[in-house]
């Protein structure tokens, strides 16, 4: 019987020739992601229990970016306790202000994930690797102590669901909107527990960064992890992250056994905005009569920050201004992308709209810093999620959407249709 | 043990505890605000022992173990869910945190009853409506870790 990419590597890891959806197994890890707010107690936990060694220094990435540059005494002191601990580990790979960025970013971009591997953050969004064919799912910090200390986690093996998405997708429509497409059909919990594994002649036709904001948010449908298999394109986006050589293009057998099977026909699709307080609470840009406007649009995180979406934002925000009552903030995702977009020009452009722009960080996406909205004001952003108080007061409201869609807010000051901008 | 009843699904970390406390990881300090933008009164309300009750997929997105301290901080010995997110059901495994999943359970039980929870013969008695709700046991691997006080305690064994 056939098996699924997922299974595929997590039989690998496991030292099994097969697995099956349901069972338990014990994996080896090949990456292991920390970030500034959820080491610290995994640090606490090793202590606690006598362990003074990590399982292997160079299979451990330190990438603090939630509150960086630290907003304040607290997040500072965390960040110099995780500094501290890494050299005492011997931790080399530790991602410092300067070469900083949003972890999902900035992993894929300096080259660490590969198809095949098994990666394991303390970070919900780890799913977002899963578009270069890796098995990489999100943890809490108890199994992040785990996962340092033995480099290897139990796992229960998810069963997939596969969706085909085909069709042609239209001019001003994106990867975003595909995603929240499929969010709105199937759920927040529609694939709760499961894998989700995107595949189809759209999926061929995406750019690896526009597969990563698909993958990235298979957990707001409750999935354990989202894959896409690697193609010629993720060996020419592995090539100019450095990586060449043996690469292990692992796929899905022809008759591997999917749980479900989605039709997602992207022809007719329009872009979408997510309604709070859900991220599956998606409407048609044409269905939405009421005239929403915003105060705060938000451009940046490890779902939409990435050169190409910073692209599409300025070249809607391009000679157009930010209208008086409304605040427009990109983040670039990573050092990285930011010194590219200013050397294309794109941060006069939001300059010059009257953005701002600032330094990588999670930051405002999760209510955190930089970026915090009060009570009765409505963000529309392209980030993840738009739960009750996610981006600052519980009375606030956040609209998720592509960068298109953002940008043209910025620029009108209320939500509207990107194609007619 | 008394129930504090939320009947709504898809219930998240950013709720039970929201990022702006994400600056410390202690659980007494994160227990000062645990529900707090989903019921600001919570940690007024409850009570050492007592046990939330609530809908499908309890403690949806981040994966923030901070939620699950938070409420064993604020005094609460088990959440029942129709169903729960699947990080968090883990970092409750993973720090022998009792998360119980009981169909049927949300919509049936009345805020402030009186609960009586048996582990062993997966039952949730409702002692003010003399009501009972059935629930399969916990996998055994998350029995065991229960027992056992959580994982860093099995793997430093």
């Amino acid at each position: 019987m056939g098996q699924t990419i997922t299974e595929k590597i997590l039989a690998k890891h496991a030292g099994r020739k097969s697995v099956k959806p349901g069972e338990l197994v014990n994996a080896t890890l090949d990456l292991v992601m920390c970030h500034d707010v959820t080491t610290t107690p995994a640090i606490d936990m090793m202590k606690e229990h006598g362990i003074t060694k990590v399982f292997d220094p160079e299979k451990i990435v330190i990438m603090p970016d939630h509150f960086v540059p630290n907003k304040d005494i607290k997040s500072a002191e965390m960040v110099r306790k995780i500094r501290l601990w890494a050299d005492e580990m011997g931790i080399e790979t530790f991602y410092e202000l300067g070469n900083h960025g949003v972890c999902h970013a900035l992993l894929p971009e300096q080259g660490h994930v590969k198809p095949g591997m098994t990666i394991v953050g303390a970070d919900s969004h780890t799913c977002t690797h899963g578009a270069l064919g890796a098995f990489s799912t999100g943890i809490g910090s108890t199994d992040l102590a785990a996962s340092l200390s033995t480099g290897e986690l139990w796992f229960k093996v998810p069963p997939t669901i596969l969706f085909n998405v085909f069709g042609s997708l239209q001019e001003g429509v994106y990867a975003k909107d595909i995603i929240l497409e499929i969010i709105r059909r199937i759920g927040v919990d529609g694939a709760r527990y499961k894998a989700m594994e995107f595949r189809g002649p759209v999926i061929d036709e995406l750019s690896i960064e526009a597969r990563m904001t698909i993958t990235n948010m298979a957990i707001e449908a409750g999935g354990k992890s989202g894959i896409i298999a690697a193609d010629d394109k993720t060996i020419e986006y592995l090539k100019t992250r450095g990586i060449e050589g043996e690469i292990d293009l692992v796929k899905s057998d022809e008759d591997a056994v999917y749980e479900q099977v989605i039709d997602i026909d992207v022809s007719d699709l329009e872009p979408i905005i997510a309604f709070p307080h859900l991220p599956d609470n998606g409407k048609k840009i044409s269905e939405i009569t009421e005239k929403i406007k915003i105060d705060q649009a938000y451009i940046g995180s490890c779902t939409n920050g990435r050169i190409e979406d910073l692209r599409v934002a300025a070249e809607i925000m391009k000679g157009k201004t930010v209208p008086k009552g409304t605040r427009c903030i990109v983040i670039p995702a990573t050092t990285e992308i930011w010194k590219q977009a200013n050397k294309e020009g794109l941060l006069d452009i939001f300059m010059e709209a009257g953005a701002t722009v600032s330094s990588p960080t999670c930051g405002a996406c999760l209510g955190g810093h930089m970026g915090i909205i009060a009570a009765g004001e409505k963000c529309i952003s392209t980030t993840n999620r738009n739960f009750v108080g996610r981006m600052g007061s519980p009375e606030s409201e956040v609209y998720l959407a592509s960068p298109a869609s953002v940008a043209a807010a910025a620029v009108s000051g209320y939500i509207c249709d990107p194609r007619k901008s | 043990m008394k129930a504090h009843v939320y009947n709504r699904d898809h219930i998240n970390t950013d709720e039970i505890i929201p990022a702006r406390y994400l600056n410390m990881d202690k659980e007494a300090d994160l227990a000062k605000h645990a529900m707090e933008d989903i019921d600001t009164e919570f940690v007024e309300k409850v009570e050492a022992g007592d046990v939330i009750v609530a809908g499908e997929n309890f403690g949806c997105g981040s994966s923030r173990e901070h939620a699950v301290w938070a409420l064993r901080g604020a005094g609460v010995k088990a959440v029942i869910a129709e169903s729960f997110a699947r990080i968090f059901y883990r970092n409750c495994i993973n720090n022998g945190f009792l998360a119980i999943e009981c169909q049927g359970i949300s919509g049936s039980i009345s805020n402030g009853a009186k609960l009586e929870i048996d582990l062993i013969s997966g039952e949730i008695k409702d002692l003010d409506a003399d009501k009972s709700y059935k629930f399969p046991p916990l996998p055994e691997f998350a029995q065991e870790m229960l027992e056992a006080g959580g994982l860093m305690k099995m793997i430093s064994k």
